[in-house]
Parts: C-alpha cells; structure tokens; sequence
C-alpha cells in the first residue's frame, strides 16, 4: 500500500498539490484522474520522490518515505517499476537490453538467467521475437509493452504509470489497460496509473482519485464515478456530447 | 551571482558524478565503450588536423628564417616546440570540445529531455555516476593517447611539407627535431591534455545534465558545452603554463 498524509507541493508561489491524502490499495488498480495542469503528473513525481514534498508525509508500506536518506530510498526504489508517457526506453539498448538492464544492475543472476527472465517478461507483454530490435523500430504500443516489460523485470511491489495511454489508437490503449490490470492482479502490484482516459476510468479503476485544482475532490471506483453528482468531476469525465447522452 | 549559482551546481553535480559506482564490473565496460566513442573515434579528424598543421607550421617557420645566421635545423627545433607545447595539447583539445563536448550534451540532454534520466533514477541508480564518470575517465586516460599520437603525426606533417617543398633538408628539419629536446614539456603536455579532458567531459555533462525542455534546449546545452568548455580550456592553458613552465 501506498499513502499520501497532508502532502503539498509548490513551484515558487504557485501551490501545484495541497493538503493531498490519499491511500493507494496493493493488488488493485488505483487512477489518478484529472484536467491537465490539475497536478496528477506532480503527484505522481512526489510519489516516486522524482519530486521533494514541501510538507506531508509519504508511507510504502508503513515505511515513512520522505523521511529517508538516499540510500534509503534507494532501496525502495528497487521496490518500483514505473512506465513513462513515452516509455523512457534507452536509446543505444536494443530491447532485450533494456529489459535487462535492471536485472544487470541489481540482481545476482548470470547471463543465461537474465535471458530467460528477460524473454519471460516479453512474452507476458506479448511481445516475443522482438528481443533484437531497437527503441526507433518500434511502434508506439510496443514502446510502452516493452516499458512494462522494464517495469516488472524486478518483480516490483509498485507499479507507476504516468499516461499510459498518450499517442495510442483506442485499440492499442485498451490492450495497454488490461495488460497492466492482469499484471496487477497476477503479481499483487499497488499500481498507480496517471490518466485522463476515461476508458481506462470506467475499464480497470479499482480506484480513482479525481485530482482539481491541487486538492483531492473526490475518490471512488469506476461504478461510483458513473453515478456520481459532484460537477467538476462530471464536467471532466463526461466533457462531450456523446458521453452526457450516454450517462 | 548567477556565475555562482552555476559553479555550485556545478560541484554539487561532480560529488553525485564521484560516488562509488553501482556496479563496479559495469562501470569498467562502460569505460571501454567510451575508450571507442570519446577516443578512437575521434582518431581520424586529430590526425588529420595534426598532419596539415604540423606541415603548416614547418612551411611558416622556414619562411620566416631568413637570417644566414639561423641554421636551417631551427625549423625541426621550432615545429617540435610549437607543437609539443601548445598546439597538439591546446588547440587538439579545442576541437575535442567541439566534438566530443557537443555528442556528451547532446546525449545526456536528450536523456533528460525523453525522461531516460527519470527512469535510471527510479530505478535506484545514480545517473551522474552511471552517464558521466565513465566519460571523465576514459577521457582523461584516451585523451594523452590521441595527443601523443597528434604530436607524432604532426611533426611527420612537418616533415613531409620539408621533403616536398624543399624548404629545408631531411637531416636538418631532424636534427632540429632531435636538439634540445627537455623530456619535461610532454609531461607538461600530457598534464595539461588531461586537464582539459576532465573540463571538457564534466562541463559538458553538466550542461547535458541540466537540460530541460524539448529539442531547442538540447540544442542550447550543446552550444554552450563547446562553449564554456572551449573558454575554460583557455584559461586554465594560462593557468597551467604558469604553474608549470615559468
């Protein structure tokens, strides 16, 4: 489990994230939803201490985060997979290396057992036979499988996913949520997925924090969200005609 | 004040670069992959430009002695000089920072800019340490090979230039190579080589390292990597002279 107690975050004057608290459940798919400029992707940056808390406190599992040393968090950061908005994957690595590198740098096992390691997570991303290709010959869905293929190579007890679903077909994104909600379920991950996808929303939020103005508005599941009668939440999740007709 | 601010993340950014690396075994094979990429790579434009400068300097020098009194083998003595003390060692390095300077920022900017940085220190690793220390190192022991080797071929440069032009004999231009020879101005050579690789690889992977924004910013840090490395090569060839030589 993941939890955020009081957190705030500010850029000079301007307040991004206030008085945020919020618990993220392990096994369960937990969204963080909100308008662009509403402070999710802080949040999330906050979380994973790419960003330093002004105030507040941040728990992984009872263990006070923001109170660690950098060799502290750096253990725990052994603890994290995470998948960026544009996979994130290294340039001069062909795939299998990228998938690798984390088992390369902090994992005991040889070369045939980081081969194996490495081709299994390929094929739960389903993407076998694409060990050898480089980061530029691939599609914009395989850049993120392979992302996620990084993401658990460690076997991560957290999953952080910042849009998962930026630049994909619907198609493609919808393959994307479930593959990250299988992975979930299959490894017991506390995974935190940063979106505003509102297919994501209604397919695989087992919780959903609606961010607004850098305060938590409201939190729920995808079945509460589509009854819910808070306006701003309304207003972002059903922003179109189609989707006002369809509620 | 903003020169400060600049030094101080500057040295806050080199004690991040100087911390024990995560993983000693690859730390060595990133070592070697940068002997490839800062050093023999470079090889062919510092031997290009060593061989044409040193028959340039020899040409020049031969032109200017026309006094009877100043024997011929003064050209050999001149070139190795000039070449030995400042220009294999400042202007090589010049155009090292050029070269390599702009591929270290252009690298490590666009990692920063893709969030490739953001990944490696997710991941629990020190990206200073793992981007930049092995490019300090491998320079600072690739760059006096290279350097070397651009005094050898330009005083051959030299050579040659004296042969085809006739400007002077063989046995004069190596007699003038052979006489007076003081083994300490390679070492105050090879020294100084090696300031400047550490300057070059460290201001450049600061500027990489800072980068933020899109293309236009990567673009920006390359500029000014070759930039400020290039002043400060400069300025520290003043510096080192004098303590040094004098």
């Amino acid at each position: 489990m993941i939890e955020a107690r009081t957190i705030s975050k500010s850029f000079g004057d301007n307040l991004v994230l206030n008085n945020i608290s919020v618990k993220f459940q392990k096994g369960k798919t937990n969204l963080i939803i909100g308008q662009s400029g509403s402070g999710k992707t802080v949040l999330m940056k906050c979380l994973v201490g790419l960003f330093e808390i002004d105030s507040g406190s941040i728990f992984y599992n009872d263990r006070n985060f923001s109170k660690m040393t950098f060799r502290q968090k750096k253990e725990i950061r052994k603890e994290i997979g995470m998948l960026f908005q544009g996979g994130a994957l290294f340039d001069y690595m062909n795939v299998e290396e990228n998938v690798g590198f984390p088992l390369l740098m902090f994992s005991d096992m040889n070369t045939q057992q980081r081969k194996e390691r490495v081709d299994f997570c390929l094929r739960r991303v389903n993407l076998e036979k694409a060990n050898n290709l480089m980061p530029s010959e691939l599609s914009g869905g395989m850049v993120k499988r392979v992302a996620i293929a990084r993401a658990i190579s460690l076997n991560p007890a957290y999953l952080f996913c910042d849009e998962p679903n930026s630049g994909l077909d619907p198609q493609t994104s919808n393959v994307i949520d479930n593959l990250i909600s299988e992975i979930t379920k299959e490894f017991d991950i506390t995974t935190v997925i940063n979106t505003h996808d509102m297919n994501s929303v209604v397919e695989i939020g087992d919780f959903i924090a609606f961010i607004y103005e850098g305060q938590l508005w409201w939190q729920g599941d995808k079945t509460q969200i589509l009854k819910t009668e808070n306006k701003e939440i309304n207003d972002f999740v059903f922003a179109s005609e189609l989707t006002r007709k369809l509620k | 004040m903003k020169l400060i601010s600049i030094l101080g993340k500057y040295l806050l950014l080199m004690r991040q670069v100087f911390g024990k690396p995560d993983r000693v075994k690859l730390f060595f094979r990133q070592i070697m992959l940068e002997f490839v990429s800062l050093g023999v790579d470079s090889l062919g434009i510092v031997l290009i430009i060593s061989v044409f400068v040193g028959a340039v300097v020899a040409i020049q020098t031969a032109y200017n002695i026309d006094s009877p009194l100043i024997p011929l083998s003064m050209v050999g003595f001149t070139t190795r000089q000039s070449i030995i003390l400042e220009f294999s060692p400042t202007i090589i390095s010049l155009v090292l920072a050029g070269k390599v300077g702009s591929r270290i920022a252009s690298e490590i900017g666009t990692m920063r800019v893709t969030g490739q940085i953001d990944a490696l220190e997710i991941m629990g690793i020190n990206p200073a340490n793992y981007l930049i220390q092995p490019k300090i190192f491998a320079a600072v022991i690739i760059n006096p090979v290279l350097i070397t080797l651009s005094i050898g071929f330009a005083l051959f440069g030299g050579w040659i230039a004296c042969i085809f032009t006739g400007a002077v004999t063989s046995t004069d231009y190596i007699t003038g190579l052979r006489g007076w020879f003081v083994p300490y101005t390679i070492t105050y050579s090879l020294i100084k080589t090696s300031v400047f690789a550490f300057i070059i690889t460290s201001v450049s992977g600061y500027h990489g390292y800072e980068t933020s924004g899109g293309a236009l910013e990567v673009g920006s840090a390359s500029t000014k990597a070759v930039v400020y490395s290039s002043i400060l090569i400069i300025i520290f060839n003043l510096i080192l002279t004098q303590l040094l030589l004098v």
